[in-house]
């Protein structure tokens, strides 16, 4: 079957957008990449081949991504790589170009010879792209054209990550492009297993779980995020209390400034933290619920240790306190959902809609509680 | 390949973990029509969370509609189109740009 005109896939495919004037044309990717090490000769030219061990920079740039350091920007060359020394009849796996999912992929095929299909997913993981649908059909067909993937292998069959099906129609980049889609395992971790049993997957390897694990790499990019939302409100709290507290800037800012800050780091902690963390084990199915109650339990638990510290603040400023760390981790916990890997649209939506208001409320009343207290001292 | 016995012990072990992390019940816009399904299975395969299963008569059937969370892969891999759900993220800051008109990342 050969492929088809990118009008005729317009006219059929119903996501179809305006298929750019280079979509399809030959292209191989750079070999002029880090992890490199050669190339496979083919009837359609040098194939970059990787390597499949992770380089200690692979492992440090995997290391700042965590940390939502130059997250936007760790992408490889999307196109056709070669893993080991690939013929005609290998396998043809397909993947994102998020540096971090490559550099997983060719790592987990280790001592093994394939065929890599890398889409450009604008250095977006398989999973989020696929929902986008940047990971999605067109893409397939075009990068399959693309890479003249039916002039390197003699066979017709792809490969594909399971949770790349949210973006694919497996019958629609069969019609278009003649390529067969197996869906793989959602873990890397079982791709081995999966490719020694005759492309076989257990149940288990198509569930998505959300182990501990998994859960804690999510932490410093949620934390990090968190901190980006707080900080201003953090400066808020010292600078209006700076200007309209009793005494000079500084102490001012430092006696009624201070705690309302902490009240908000406890709030970012709490929701970023302790929320992803104990996840299961925090009470109730809203993640604004579990980020409140998240938030509650530090809070209590901090405001007990500081002691004396609080002695000599009003009742109405340490309610006040209280308000916002509920409304921070509430907002915060409620967030998680976007890493998650079982909350639906709806149901979020309807967390929003109920959640929202509650949390803004509980902010203004903070605010308007601190501001009616520091005038009040 | 694991015996029977292994498998389906790591099977309920699987899902004994899911079942602390359930979102909400009676919201998901997932609709099957058995009219359509022509048995082929594919939804029991894209599924993350095991929401289909194929019956002895040869149907899909959705076994835990509750743990959908409409990513939409069994409807755009259903070669007869008898599978509809309102696919999304479910995602808040998705669902914020989505409002804002944003072309914002989520993830």
């Amino acid at each position: 079957m050969s492929a088809p005109s990118a009008d005729k896939a317009m006219a059929f495919l119903p996501m179809a957008k305006k298929v750019p004037t280079e979509a399809g044309e030959f292209q191989l990717p750079s070999i002029d990449q880090p992890f490199v090490q050669g190339t496979v000769a083919t009837s359609v030219g040098p194939v970059p081949q990787v390597r499949t061990e992770l380089t200690r920079q692979d492992v440090h740039g995997h290391y700042l991504v965590r940390w939502n350091i130059g997250r936007d920007h760790f992408t490889v060359e999307p196109g056709l790589y070669a893993v080991g020394r690939p013929d005609a009849y290998s396998s043809v796996l397909v993947g994102a170009n998020y540096k971090m999912s490559f550099d997983l992929l060719r790592q987990a095929l280790t001592c093994r010879d394939c065929w890599l299909l890398i889409l450009d997913t604008k250095g977006i993981n398989v999973w989020c792209a696929a929902g986008k649908g940047t990971f999605g059909t067109e893409e397939m067909i075009d990068r399959i054209k693309a890479s003249r993937l039916d002039a390197v292998v003699n066979h017709h069959q792809l490969i594909v990550p399971q949770l790349g099906a949210p973006g694919l129609a497996a019958h629609e980049v069969k019609k278009y492009s003649g390529f067969r889609i197996t869906y793989g395992p959602i873990s890397l971790k079982d791709l081995p297993e999966f490719l020694d049993n005759g492309l076989q997957a257990t149940p288990v390897m198509r569930k998505k779980t959300f182990p501990l694990r998994e859960r804690i790499v999510l932490v410093p990019v949620e934390f990090m995020q968190g901190l980006k939302q707080g900080i201003p409100l953090m400066l808020f709290f010292f600078l209006m209390a700076g200007l309209a507290g009793k005494g000079s800037f500084t102490e001012a800012a430092l006696v009624h400034g201070l705690p309302p800050a902490l009240a908000v780091l406890i709030g970012i902690i709490s929701g970023t933290v302790l929320t992803p963390l104990f996840l299961p084990r925090l009470p109730g199915r809203a993640f604004s619920f579990k980020g409140a109650i998240a938030g509650f339990s530090l809070f209590v638990l901090l405001f007990t240790a500081a002691g004396p510290l609080t002695h000599g603040y009003s009742y109405l400023e340490q309610v006040s306190w209280l308000l916002l760390t509920l409304a921070v981790s509430s907002w915060l916990g409620m967030a998680f959902t976007g890493a998650s890997t079982f909350t639906s649209l709806n149901g979020v939506k309807k967390e929003m809609l109920r959640a929202m208001p509650l949390q803004f409320c509980s902010l203004v009343a903070g605010i308007i509680c601190w501001g009616i207290a520091l005038r009040m001292s | 390949m694991l015996g029977d016995s292994a498998a389906n012990e790591l099977r309920m072990k699987a899902t004994n973990l899911m079942e602390k992390f359930h979102y909400f019940e009676d919201v998901v816009s997932l609709e099957l029509d058995t009219d359509k399904c022509i048995g082929c299975g594919l939804c029991t395969i894209v599924c993350p969370h095991g929401v289909f299963s194929i019956t002895e008569k040869h149907k899909a059937r959705m076994v835990a509609r509750n743990q959908c969370m409409e990513c939409g892969a069994c409807m755009r891999n259903c070669p007869v189109e008898a599978i509809t759900v309102e696919a999304g993220e479910g995602c808040v800051r998705g669902v914020i740009n989505e409002l804002l008109g944003i072309e914002g990342p989520c993830c």
